[in-house]
């Protein structure tokens, strides 16, 4: 592997040499695990483990599901409710696998916002960061298919509202609707097509995730200086790092632990906190429920769909909902070419760091609104004017500000090298770093 | 090697990618092809709605193609306040009625309530109820028009199925319907 020098795989015993000359996979392992990392990585960092986690979660759990669960119009709700009341342990599975999706996106959403902040999509990482952009798309849509299968009320109608944005595309927009549902409107065909889809797309992300880890693992992780590994030697490479076995993989998983409690806090407890209640009545394609809302993880997305209200010039409100809903994970993808300061990390940029937390505030107020009626009134501007400046906010953060503060803003003294920066925290001969 | 041999490499190259792509295609398309609506599901696309029962002022809801439709006998009042409208007070003027066919000399049907009715005097409205916005079904009687409201994103219908205020950008569609016999409609 490429990158950080270090201690490679030497097989010894007369088994291990028979192996490794046939299958390196002893030496990938061992790579993997061996990974030089900059010894200085903050909390931020753990959510690579959570992530894969929840993945991994994920997977068990639904093929677990799939044992009990029917894909049929007239019986998906109802071995739903046989998998709560009926299969040994059906209860835990489901709400594991339900409230684990809302795990995966608490984790997923931390670890974004961890890589807008210290800079981590910036060069050499962009590779990194297309792939995790593409995996949370991937995540995206898996969330969406699942959330369909029990056919509950918001399954259906979030179908019908969801699969309606692409019928808004002009010219193609109402054949590619009715290809993607199998029919006139969601029913049989689309129930069973998004399960299927539902079922394979978690192993594109495992793919994903794969290729994720090896860009990484070839540039190095990123740290909260931004300042890169010294690489010239394996004895300078190690003053800056430490082996990701067994010194990050015991922290990652000390964090999990803790996360966990929390989650199972949750999954016991107030399984359903997360949900909605009418996802326990069964679809009926005649009757709409009073306020479709989407899953909270999708909602500040939502919020950008709805604030466009106003035609331009030929295109219609509705279409150009749809493009500002897929344009806003477009210009996060472009940051790596967007952000043109030469400092990698947010810590030594000030103004940089104001409008990072401007973006973290509008994110969560954007996820509020999600949920509002549009046309409610919050200090005399309607949610969905609020909206549109939640969502102006957004591009310009990506598309203005990003760019300008690159060229005018002044930066802080970066450290010479993460082993500087890590011994004026820890002086060496102090008591806290022996 | 010769100019010839180049030439005729260059072919092989062409006509093994050209041949390579046809069969590409013709192996793609049947499985993009299978996720189309399949025959059962097309073979849905005509019903028959008996309609002696519904009484002036009242609607019924029936499901056609997978959505609802709504079959409303409207009121003198609902009529009367449906043909007061001029077009230049609708965001959309067209008629979007299967049924109905341009006046001489226009090129499109407009929104005028005869174009919206099924009947000449305007007592029968026929329309999908799935509104233009992003496909909720409206609600009856509601609204600030006195037809129908969409409770997802606020769209407001008249007594004629017109969109009149809210993010929907075109009138509820009339689908292709037809009365059989005085008291059986028939969609499709």
């Amino acid at each position: 592997m490429a990158g950080i020098p270090h201690d490679h795989y030497e097989p010894k015993t007369g088994v291990e040499k028979w192996l490794h000359e046939r299958l390196p996979v002893v030496a990938l392992v061992y790579d993997v695990l061996m990974l030089p990392t900059p010894k200085n990585l903050n909390w931020m960092w753990i959510w690579g483990i959570v992530l894969t986690f929840c993945l991994g979660l994920q997977i068990v759990t639904g093929i677990i599901l799939v044992m009990h669960y029917t894909p049929h119009v007239d019986l998906a709700f109802d071995s739903v409710e046989h998998i709560m009341r009926d299969v040994n342990g059906g209860w835990a599975f489901r709400y594991l696998h339900a409230n684990g999706a809302s795990l995966f996106f608490i984790a997923v959403y931390a670890h974004i916002f961890r890589g807008l902040y210290y800079g981590s999509y910036k060069a050499p990482r962009e590779i990194t960061w297309i792939i995790g952009m593409l995996i949370y798309l991937m995540m995206m849509a898996t969330g969406f298919l699942g959330y369909v299968l029990p056919w509950g009320q918001m399954s259906f109608w979030g179908a019908t509202v969801i699969t309606g944005l692409f019928g808004a595309i002009p010219g193609v927009g109402s054949i590619l609707q009715e290809w993607l549902l199998g029919g006139p409107a969601v029913d049989n065909a689309t129930l069973n097509r998004f399960f299927s889809l539902h079922y394979l797309l978690p192993f594109v992300i495992v793919g994903l995730v794969a290729i994720h880890i090896w860009a990484f693992h070839t540039t190095g992780n990123n740290n909260p200086t931004g300042v890169e590994v010294r690489r010239k030697s394996k004895a300078e490479a190690a003053k800056d790092t430490v082996p990701f076995w067994p010194y990050y993989v015991i922290k990652d998983l000390f964090a999990l632990v803790v996360i966990l409690i929390i989650f199972m806090a949750i999954v016991g407890f107030m399984p359903n906190y997360l949900g909605h209640p009418d996802n326990y009545v069964p679809a009926n394609a005649l009757s709409t429920p009073a306020h479709i809302v989407p899953e909270w993880y999708y909602l500040p997305f939502y919020a950008i769909l709805r604030a466009i209200t106003f035609d331009i010039w030929f295109l219609e409100a509705k279409f150009l909902g749809v493009l500002a809903m897929f344009g806003s994970i477009a210009v996060m993808a472009l940051a790596p070419w967007t952000d043109t300061s030469p400092v990698r990390s947010g810590r030594y940029r000030p103004t940089f760091k104001i409008a990072f937390w401007v973006l973290g505030f509008n994110f969560m107020f954007l996820m509020w609104m999600g949920a509002q009626n549009p046309d409610t009134v919050l200090l005399g501007l309607k949610i969905s004017t609020w909206s549109l400046i939640g969502t102006i906010y957004w591009f310009g953060y990506f598309l203005v500000i990003l760019p300008v503060l690159g060229w005018t803003e002044k930066t802080l003294p970066v450290p010479e090298t993460i082993e500087a920066d890590f011994d004026a925290h820890y002086p060496p001969k102090s008591g806290s770093a022996k | 090697m010769s100019e010839d041999n180049g030439n005729r490499r260059d072919f092989l190259y062409v006509a093994t990618a050209g041949t390579g792509a046809v069969i590409g295609g013709a192996a793609v398309w049947p499985m993009i092809n299978q996720m189309n609506p399949s025959a059962d599901v097309q073979a849905l696309s005509s019903i028959e709605v008996d309609v002696s029962g519904v009484e002036p002022g009242t609607q019924i809801t029936v499901k056609w193609r997978g959505k609802p439709v709504f079959i409303r006998r409207r009121t003198a009042e609902e009529i009367a306040a449906a043909r007061a409208v001029t077009l230049d007070e609708l965001p959309d003027d067209a008629a979007r009625n299967a049924n109905a066919t341009p006046a001489a000399g226009e090129t499109e049907a407009f929104a005028v309530d005869a174009n919206r009715t099924l009947d000449a005097d305007g007592e029968w409205l026929v329309m999908m109820g799935v509104c233009t916005h992003l496909g909720c079904v409206p609600l009856g009687d509601a609204g600030d028009f006195g037809g129908w409201f969409c409770p997802c994103h606020g769209s407001h219908y008249d007594t004629a199925g017109r969109i009149r205020k809210g993010p929907a950008p075109e009138n509820l569609p009339v689908p292709v319907a037809s009365f059989i016999d005085a008291n059986t409609i028939r969609l499709g």
